[in-house]
C-alpha cells in the first residue's frame, strides 16, 4: 500500500497500510516515543477506500486487515486516526489466541497489577490515565493480555482513547504535547488520544502479576462491594473478546484469575473520589 | 506464488527476509492457510516473530478442531436412533478421519450427506435436537427444496453452529450429475459409526465444489485439500489416478481433471506416469486462485468478476437464473 506505519506495543506488532498519507502522519506523531520495530508483524491493518472512487471523492476509510468483521462501517478521512486505532483493536480482538483478552484498562505498582473493567462509560480509560499520573504505571486502556500459561498480565500500553468530558479533565493537568489531534463528532463522540508517559512506554515489556480486579461504575454514590469469584467469572467472560474461541485454555486461565485474585465493584461520583477510593483498597 | 511454494517446499521459507515473511503470512491469513503453513514449517529454524504468528494460528486451528469434532459428535447423537448412513463431508471429514488434509484445516459449517429417501427423517431429528432454520423465508425454502443439493441452512440455537444437510454434492440445476447413491455406498465407516467418502470421491467432491459451484473464493485451500488427499491416496494405491478417472466418469464430473491439472501446476501434485493435456483456460483458473498481494488484498478485479459471473451461469440454466434473480430483486424491492 502507498503509506505504511509499523509499531510494536508490548508483545504485539502491527503493520498499518493506508491509501492516504494523513492517518499515517497522525500515527507517527502519536507513537513518536515508541521504540522502532523491524520485525514481522502479528497483524496487518488496511485503511483503504470503501469503494474505488472514495479515495478522492468524499474519502471514506474502510477498516480491513487479516481478520475481517463484515459489517464494520467506514469512517470519513478526517477520522483516519480513529480508523487506524479501531483497526488495530479489531485485529487483536478477532485474531488473538495466545493471550486471553479482557476488554479492560490496567495499571501496575511494585509488580502488582490492577485490572479495571466495565462497560463503555464506566470510566476505566479515564481512571487508568489518572492513575498513570498518580504514581501507577499505565499498562493500557483497551485490553488486558492475560498469559494462560503463566497467569501474568502483559502491557498493551497504547495511547489512551479519551472521550467527551474526560478530554478536558486530562487536558487540565497534562501538557499539550501528550495529546493527539482532537477528533470531533466520531461515532463514539469526541475523542482525543493521550500518549502514555515515557516511563510507561519504556516498561512495555515488563509484565505484572494480577492483584485486584475492579468493576468501576461512574455517576453513583461512593460504594465498594466484594464481587464473588463466580460473578467475576461471568462478568469477565462477557468482557473477553476471545474467551470462547480459546476453549479450555480460556476457561482455565479465567478460573485461575478469579480464584486467585479478589474482585471489587467500585461505584464513584467523580474521579477525585475514585482515586482516593482506589488508594485505600 | 510464494504461499504455494512455501506449502510445497517448506524449506524455501528459510530464504525469506522480513518483508517476505510479512507478505507470506498475510497471504496465508487471507487464504485461511496459516495453520496449515505452521504445520508444514514445523521444526525449521524460522524467525521468532514468524513463529509467534504461526503459534497463534495453530492455537486457533486446534481450538477449532475441538469445536468442529464436538459438533460432529452432537450431530451423531442426534441422528444415531435413525440408523441412517451419515457421511461427513469436507473439513469435518478430514478432521474426523485424521487425514493430513485436516492438519491446520479450519472448519466452518458441519456438512453431512445422507440418502435422499431418508432426508425427511434426518430433517425432523435435526430440528428436534435444537437446530433451527437460519432464514424463514418461503421463497428461499422453496428454492432450496426444489433446486439445491441440501436443506436450507440450519443453525443450532445454543451453540451457534451451522449444519448443511446434503442429499447430493451439486445443485440439481448444475450440469454434472453426481451419483449420490454410489457416493454413500463407497464410503467407509469410522470407529464412531459415521462415514467418510472414499478418497477418490473426496477429490471429486472437492473439485465439483471448487469448479462447478462457486466463484473460486478461498479456492487455494480447496486445491490444497485435493493435493493432500491425492498424495495420501497414491501412497496407498499406485492405480489411484486410474480409479479417479472411473470415479469422475460415474458422476459425470470432469472438473476433477481440471483440479488435478491445477494441483500439479500450483502444488506439484505428482500425477505419476500420466500426462493430463492442459486446457487453454487453465491459466485463468490458476491466476484467479493466486490473485492476492502481500497485503492480503484481492487482486485482478476483472478476472474475479468474470469468475463471479461464471459462478451464476454454471449453477443453473440461464432462464432459471433469470427467474431466480427476478424473484430475488422483487423481494429486495419489497423490503426497501
Amino acid at each position: 500500500m502507498k503509506h505504511r506505519f509499523d509499531v510494536r506495543v508490548g508483545p504485539v506488532t502491527f503493520r498499518v497500510g493506508s491509501a492516504w498519507r494523513s492517518p499515517v502522519a497522525a500515527l507517527e506523531q502519536l507513537y513518536a516515543d515508541y521504540p522502532p520495530t523491524a520485525s514481522i508483524p502479528d497483524y496487518t491493518v488496511r485503511l483503504e477506500p470503501d469503494k474505488p472512487w472514495r479515495r478522492l471523492i468524499r474519502p471514506s476509510v474502510a477498516i480491513r486487515g487479516d481478520h475481517i468483521l463484515p459489517d464494520a462501517l467506514p469512517l470519513p478521512l478526517a477520522q483516519g486516526l480513529l480508523a487506524a486505532e479501531m483497526g488495530m483493536n479489531l485485529q487483536l480482538a478477532l485474531g488473538e489466541r495466545r493471550f486471553l483478552l479482557l476488554h479492560a484498562a490496567s495499571v501496575e505498582k511494585d509488580g502488582q497489577g490492577l485490572i479495571l473493567t466495565g462497560e463503555s462509560g464506566s470510566g476505566k480509560s479515564t481512571l487508568s490515565a489518572l492513575l498513570g499520573v498518580n504514581g501507577w504505571r499505565f499498562m493500557g486502556d483497551e485490553f488486558v493480555l492475560l498469559d494462560p500459561e503463566s497467569g501474568v498480565m502483559l502491557p498493551f500500553s497504547r495511547p489512551v482513547s479519551l472521550k467527551n468530558a474526560s478530554i478536558a479533565a486530562l487536558e487540565a493537568i497534562l501538557p499539550d504535547s501528550r495529546f493527539g489531534p482532537r477528533l470531533l463528532g466520531t461515532p463514539k463522540g469526541d475523542i482525543r488520544h493521550l500518549k502514555p508517559d515515557v516511563a510507561a512506554i519504556a516498561a512495555m515489556d515488563r509484565p505484572a502479576t494480577p492483584r485486584l480486579i475492579l468493576f468501576p461504575r461512574f455517576g453513583f454514590e461512593a460504594a465498594v462491594r466484594d464481587v464473588p469469584p463466580g460473578e467475576a467469572f461471568v462478568r469477565l467472560t462477557q468482557a473477553s473478546t476471545n474467551y470462547t474461541t480459546l476453549g479450555e485454555r480460556g476457561f482455565d486461565a479465567l478460573t485461575r484469575l478469579v480464584t486467585s485474585v479478589p474482585a471489587k465493584a467500585l461505584d464513584y461520583p467523580d474521579t477525585v473520589q475514585a482515586l482516593k477510593m482506589v488508594a485505600s483498597l | 506464488m510464494m504461499l504455494a511454494r512455501a506449502l510445497v517446499d517448506p524449506a524455501s521459507v528459510l530464504d525469506l527476509d522480513i518483508e517476505g515473511w510479512t507478505s507470506l503470512l498475510c497471504i496465508a491469513h487471507a487464504e485461511r492457510l496459516t495453520a496449515t503453513l505452521a504445520h508444514r514449517v514445523d521444526g525449521l529454524d524460522i524467525p521468532e516473530s514468524a513463529a509467534g504468528v504461526l503459534r497463534n494460528a495453530r492455537l486457533n486451528a486446534e481450538a477449532g478442531r475441538v469445536r468442529a469434532l464436538w459438533e460432529v459428535e452432537m450431530m451423531r447423537r442426534a441422528l444415531a436412533p435413525l440408523d441412517v448412513p451419515v457421511v461427513l463431508l469436507k473439513g469435518s471429514a478430514f478432521l474426523a478421519a485424521g487425514l493430513e488434509a485436516g492438519q491446520g484445516r479450519l472448519v466452518g459449517d458441519l456438512d453431512i450427506l445422507v440418502p435422499r429417501d431418508r432426508l425427511a427423517e434426518v430433517e425432523a431429528a435435526v430440528l428436534a435436537a435444537g437446530w433451527e432454520w437460519l432464514k424463514a423465508d418461503a421463497y428461499d425454502d422453496h428454492y432450496y427444496r426444489t433446486w439445491m443439493h441440501e436443506l436450507p441452512p440450519l443453525i443450532h440455537r445454543d451453540r451457534d453452529a451451522m449444519i448443511d444437510v446434503h442429499h447430493t454434492i451439486l445443485p440439481l440445476t448444475a450440469r454434472g450429475k453426481p451419483d449420490a447413491v454410489k457416493l454413500i455406498a463407497d464410503s467407509s465407516a469410522l470407529p464412531n459409526g459415521l462415514r467418510v467418502l472414499s478418497p477418490q470421491a473426496m477429490i471429486v467432491h472437492a473439485a465439483a465444489h471448487l469448479f462447478d459451484d462457486g466463484d473460486l473464493a478461498g479456492g487455494l485451500r480447496n486445491l490444497w485439500d485435493i493435493d493432500r488427499v491425492f498424495r495420501a491416496g497414491l501412497d496407498d494405491d499406485p492405480a489411484f489416478l486410474t480409479n479417479m478417472a472411473k470415479e469422475a466418469d460415474a458422476h459425470q464430473l470432469d472438473s476433477m481433471f481440471r483440479a488435478l491439472r491445477l494441483a500439479e501446476l500450483i502444488f506439484a501434485t505428482p500425477l505419476v506416469f500420466h500426462h493430463l493435456e492442459p486446457e487453454w483456460t487453465d491459466s485463468f483458473f490458476a491466476a484467479r486462485l493466486l490473485a492476492r498481494d502481500g497485503w492480503g488484498r484481492p487482486t485482478r478485479p476483472l478476472l474475479r468478476f468474470a469468475f463471479y459471473a461464471r459462478s451464476h451461469l454454471i449453477r443453473m440454466p440461464v432462464p432459471l437464473l433469470m427467474r431466480h434473480l427476478f424473484t430475488k430483486w422483487r423481494k429486495a424491492r419489497g423490503r426497501a
